[in-house]
This record gives C-alpha cells, structure tokens and sequence, in this order.
C-alpha cells in the first residue's frame, strides 16, 4: 500500500499542476482525443446503422463487421497507421484509429437500437399514415435512442483504453506519464496515472449511464419494469 | 513482405507465446464465472452488485489495470503473472454477464419440471439449467476468447512478449510488413479460436445443430454491455 501514497504525493504534488506537462493539460488532451474520434465516429456510424436498421439492408455485413472487428488488436492498428499515413503525422493517424476502432459498437447501437423495436409498432405507425421518414424519425429513432447511446457508451470507453496505449507514439494524454514511467522506473507516477485514467473511464461511463436513462422515452421505461432486477420494486412504485 | 518471408520463425514462435498468454486468462475467466454468474442469476441483491462490478471492472482501460494490479497484489509489474490476472479480470467482467443471462434466459417450465421430477438443486443446475444455458455461455466465451487474444498484444508494454513485440518492434525500426504481420496473426488466432469454440460447442451440444441458434451468438458486443452499469 505504501506506493499507493507515492501515487497519492505523486498526484498532489504543487508541480503536477504547473508547467507544459500538467495533469490538467493531459487530461484534456486525454479527452479531446476521445470526444473527436466519438463524434467522428458517430458521424458516420448512426446515418449507416439507422440505414441498416431501417431497411433491413447489409444486416449481415454490420454483424459480422463489428464482430470481426473486435479481433482487431486496437495498439498494432495505431503503430500501423503511424507508419503508413506518415511519422509526420501521428496525430491524423491516431484519429484514423480512434475513429475505425469506435464505429463498430456505434454501428452495432444504431441498428440494434432500431431492430430491438417491436414490429408491431412500426406498423401501427404505418397504418396510422406516416411516411418512412416519420417513422424513422418520430418512432424508430426515440425507441432506439437508450442503446444508441449504449453504442456511444462503448464506443468511448473503447477510445479511452485505446488513448492511453496512444501514448506509447508520443501523443500525449495521460498514457503518456505511464509510458515515460515505464522507462523510468517510476512507479508512483505510473500508478498515479493509472488512477487518474480509471476515474476519468468511470465518470465517462457513469455520465453515459445517466444520459441513457434521460433519454430513455417515459412509456418504454414503464413498460418494461420487469427487465430491471436491479432496483427495488418499492421505488419503482412511488415512482408511479 | 520481403520482412515476413525472413522471418518467418520469430512470427511462428511469438505466435504460439501469444496462444500461451492467451488460454490461462480464457480457461479461468470461463471457470470463475460460472459461479459468478449463478451468483449474478440467483439472487435480487447480488444481480446488481455483481453485474455492476462486471461492468465497471471492464470500463478499467487495459495500460491502467496493467499498472494497478501489481501494487494491489503485490507481484511484479513485469511479470506473466501481471498479464493473466488483468486479462482474466476482463474475461470474468464479459462472461459473468452472458452466463447471468444465459441462466436466465432457461424456461421456467422446464426448471420446475425438474424439480417436479426430484432433482435437487446441484443437479438441477449441471444436468438441466447450464447445458441449456450453453449456447448463451458459449456466445460470452466467444466474445470474451477473441478480445483475449487481441489484449494479450498490450503485454508487451510490461515487457511480455507476444505478437505484439512484432507492433512495437516494427514501429521502432519503421517497418510496415512487421507490424502488419503481427495484425494478421492476432486475427488469424482469434478467428481460428472462435472457430474452434463453435465446432467444441456443436459437438457437446448436438441439439443447436439444426436450430440456427448460430446466428444470434454474431450479435455484437454492445449488446451485453449495454445493459451494464446502467
């Protein structure tokens, strides 16, 4: 335990919050990373997924690409991509990355979010008269939005992991103090490092927890009381 | 490609260190959960606890737990030993879940039928309750064997060596095929892995032969997760 209180002094130290190498400027670093390469990767992942969700179409090839993808070792593809887009340009590389590593479990969100919707419903909005584009809009994208959301949750979690192995080409972030701790030898700040980066995944995913359960429409969360073990029925009855 | 055909040995010999790496943290992860996972399944309080400690524990980003758990347990940060924990951890965090589910997902009808018949709950749950879960385990196992073996490459950060010495090596001395080879094999063993799983599952449970049960077991990852912490 007593590196845990170097980690700690490590940390606290006045030093850690001056200078070019602060923990402040890693970690939004860290972050912009990571919020770039999501919203690149939702970008293009949501309109495809709402696609395939939508019309049925290439819902094989979704599955089977994200599937495949996750055998892909996320730190060789960005040492590759360095290597192939140029050294000059680590920071394009790494994007490319980031972006390519995020799109499956967006794309895997964005249709399952619309092919877990029962069909009865979007017929009854078919037979209610609107258009398909109603229906995507006013049916199939609220109702899917929780695991699209799940899909963006992943998919940032992904990217983080992925940040910190970053490091490792010189791009910052707070893998950064465990690659130069590494080298160096020096525990308490890669153990220090290594806390901040697993706060900064918790609140991450506790953030998308939260926002998950906002957006979840208020008829589909009262319809389904008894896929949630977790809470105890006494509060979901006051909640009614 | 000149770089791969003269190399052929190193990338044979990372190839089977890399599998090495890779079975303990799949075997004990598989192990570990069932139990977990029945824990998960059977109990109200347990369910949330457990599920959300899974989850959490799989938010951790690999270089970080890799860091974390030598001080935590006391062994040393550059050991094998380092790597098997951290990736069983995962494996744990991925299969306690899909086995939750899996026993969940047993109809009813056939539980009570077997305790209408006298079994008692341990034989209950080996003879009745996990073979019919198996198909849903088996998806978890899959799941949790390819990521396995695509995580083992970041061991090399701590000194342990497998493909993905052939990444950071590659890196240093700037060549493209290298680390490129590396890629290649860790897919190659995952899909030939995941391969292997399903063959192993259609030949203990002859009974998902003809149901194309295959299909929904490609479902991706989110899937599990995203039911996680919530």
């Amino acid at each position: 335990m007593n590196l845990f209180s170097e980690a700690m002094a490590w940390l606290f130290a006045p030093e850690r919050y001056t200078g070019a190498d602060a923990l402040q400027i890693r970690i939004g670093e860290h972050l912009f990373y990571t919020f770039v390469s999501v919203l690149i990767a939702a970008a293009i992942a949501i309109p495809l997924g709402y696609f395939i969700g939508h019309t049925g179409k290439g819902r094989e090839i979704a599955i089977g690409v994200s599937g495949a993808a996750r055998a892909i070792p996320s730190f060789g593809l960005i040492l590759l991509l360095v290597l192939l887009i140029g050294v000059t340009q680590k920071p394009l590389a790494a994007f490319v990355a980031f972006v390519l590593l995020g799109i499956p479990s967006v794309l895997a969100g964005a249709y399952s979010g619309l092919e877990a919707i029962d069909r009865r419903v979007i017929d009854s909005a078919r037979a209610v008269g609107m258009t398909e584009w109603q229906i995507l809009w006013k049916v199939e994208i609220p109702l899917g939005l929780p695991l699209l959301i799940g899909g963006l949750r992943s998919a940032t979690l992904q990217i983080v992991a992925t940040v910190t192995l970053a490091a490792y080409i010189g791009l910052g972030g707070l893998g950064g103090y465990i690659i130069a701790g590494l080298a160096l030898r020096r525990f308490d700040q890669m153990l220090g490092a290594a806390l901040v980066i697993v706060a900064l995944a918790l609140v991450l995913d506790g953030l998308f927890a939260l926002i998950e359960r906002f957006v979840t429409p208020r008829g589909v969360a009262a319809g389904r009381p008894s896929d949630v073990r977790t809470r105890s029925s006494r509060a979901r009855a006051v909640a009614e | 490609m000149n770089w791969v055909v003269n190399n052929l040995d190193l990338i044979a010999d990372l190839s089977v260190e890399h599998i090495r790496l890779a079975i303990p943290p799949i075997l004990l992860g598989f192990v570990i959960s069932i139990p977990i996972g029945w824990l998960a399944f059977r109990f109200k309080l347990t369910r949330g606890l457990l599920l959300t400690l899974a989850g959490l524990l799989f938010t951790i980003p690999s270089l970080a737990l890799l860091v974390i758990l030598p001080p935590l347990l006391g062994i040393s940060a550059l050991s094998d030993a380092n790597l098997t924990i951290a990736l069983t951890i995962y494996a744990v965090a991925i299969m306690a879940r899909s086995v939750a589910d899996a026993l969940g997902s047993v109809d009813p009808a056939v539980r009570q039928s077997a305790t209408a018949v006298g079994y008692g709950s341990w034989r209950l749950f080996w003879a009745v309750e996990f073979p019919l879960a198996g198909p849903v385990i088996l998806a978890g196992l899959r799941v949790a064997a390819v990521s396995t073996i695509s995580l083992v490459t970041v061991g090399i950060l701590i000194g342990t060596e497998s493909l993905g010495y052939l990444f950071t090596n590659g890196y240093q001395r700037g060549i493209v095929a290298e680390i490129f080879a590396g890629v290649v094999m860790v897919v190659v063993i995952a899909l030939v892995v995941d391969y292997l799983l399903v063959l192993v599952g259609r030949l203990l449970m002859p009974w998902t032969r003809k149901q194309k049960t295959v299909r929904p077991q490609l479902e991706p990852m989110p899937l599990p997760t995203v039911r996680g912490a919530a």
